[in-house]
């Protein structure tokens, strides 16, 4: 299958080219940036050093493929769907452009208003975890943010079962690293400011509440998601602790039963709560590089609240490897072609 | 089963009364406190301590 990738220069288009070069069905064929345009690909993304000979090209420039990759600024794909399109029969999104089906709420989250509301229909969340089946014949996919991909896989098993007190906010604290910034410098990513930070970005109002309410099943009511965002020193690594409140008692074997009737036939989700060792809860340190998120889970013995623990990459299960598990969802292959790497330790 | 987490446990044939063995899911140490049918009690777990 030929592959491009339109916007590779960046840190997701560069994870995304580092795990096609692995992938025994892909052969990248075509990458682009208008910024880097001539140069290898491999003098931005050294992991592909000795793997290609692939040169940047324009995006007028692009030729027929049979799936394209796109890992655009937020805002960018949407006005160049028609191109992507044209480009290959299946679309795979990386931005946000077409994660929210109500194109009000681009507004209201991004500031902007939707150029391509009419897509949005179409379009299918790219966590396989909830949309297996319809990945299996989509024509446009738009992968989740890292920080919501790590809320929603922490949260979707509590409301399936239907256990979550709905009277009482659910607070999310999610610590990210700077890759998820992007591979553009500003001032906050400036070594002096960044560098020991633990600073709170966004307090409220981050833009992937959207993502996870929706996804949640949430926009018709309760609970009141209140999310928050903190940069922590790290390059890679999502950690989302949640504070969710039970609306009954339950045993710690009542919880295990939840997560694993959810998630014990997924490749990529772990369940990690362990009574013993160094490694008792998800650490996004050691999923470096992986496909995984890894859950965990602890009781609050003083009250029904219920903390919950969800670790990724959020380059690869919080973007790139996302994209890949649903393009092997889409073309029939097993799904966890590709992305078997799991992880360096000690790191 | 695991008292702790219902993870299906499995024995070597030769265990024995007392014997701990560890859940393969939650991780917790389990005493073997009965072997017909198979029994086991959550054994006192380490405890986590950064001096704070």
């Amino acid at each position: 299958m030929r592959a491009a990738v339109v916007g590779g220069a960046g840190y997701a288009g560069g994870e995304l080219l580092r795990l096609l070069a692995d992938h025994p069905c892909v052969e990248v064929t075509q990458v682009t940036s208008e910024r880097l345009s001539g140069k290898r690909l491999d003098s931005v993304h050294p992991p592909l050093r000795g793997r290609t000979d692939l040169r940047f090209r324009p995006r007028d420039r692009l030729e027929s493929a049979d799936v394209v990759f796109a890992a655009l600024e937020h805002g960018e794909s949407s006005r160049q769907l028609d191109l992507l399109r044209a480009t290959a029969p299946v679309v795979i999104d990386l931005g946000a452009d077409f994660r929210l089906r109500a194109a009000g709420d681009y507004p209201r989250w991004y500031g902007w208003d939707h150029p391509r509301a009419e897509a949005l229909g179409s379009a299918v969340y790219g966590l396989a975890e909830l949309h297996r089946d319809a990945l299996r014949d989509a024509t446009l996919v738009a992968t989740g943010g890292c920080l919501a991909t790590a809320s929603i896989l922490a949260l979707a098993p509590l409301f399936t079962a239907d256990v979550v007190d709905r009277s009482l906010p659910l607070v999310i604290e999610a610590k990210t690293g700077s890759s998820a910034g992007g591979a553009q410098s500003g001032d906050a990513t400036h070594h002096p400011h960044r560098s020991g930070e633990m600073r709170s970005y966004a307090p409220a109002g981050h833009r992937h509440t959207a993502e996870i309410m929706q996804e949640l099943g949430l926009n018709g009511g309760g609970p009141v998601i209140a999310f928050s965002a903190t940069s922590v020193e790290a390059v890679r690594g999502v950690l989302v602790t949640a504070h969710v409140f039970l609306d009954r008692d339950l045993e710690d074997r009542d919880v295990w039963h939840i997560y694993r009737e959810r998630y014990a036939a997924e490749p990529f989700v772990r369940i990690v709560k362990s009574a013993s060792g160094l490694h008792r809860t998800p650490n996004p340190k050691l999923l470096s590089g992986t496909n995984y998120c890894d859950i965990g889970f602890e009781r609050d013995p003083h009250s029904r609240r219920l903390v919950v623990m969800s670790a990724l990459d959020n380059l690869v299960k919080g973007a790139a490897g996302q994209a890949v598990q649903a393009l092997n969802i889409r073309c029939g292959w097993d799904e966890r072609t590709g992305l078997g790497f799991a992880g360096l330790y000690p790191l | 089963m695991c008292p702790e987490c219902d993870a299906r446990v499995s024995v070597p044939d030769d265990v024995e009364r007392g014997e701990l063995v560890q859940c393969p899911e939650c991780g917790v140490e389990l005493e073997v406190v009965a072997l017909e049918p198979l029994r086991f009690i959550v054994a006192p777990p380490e405890e986590e301590d950064w001096g704070e």
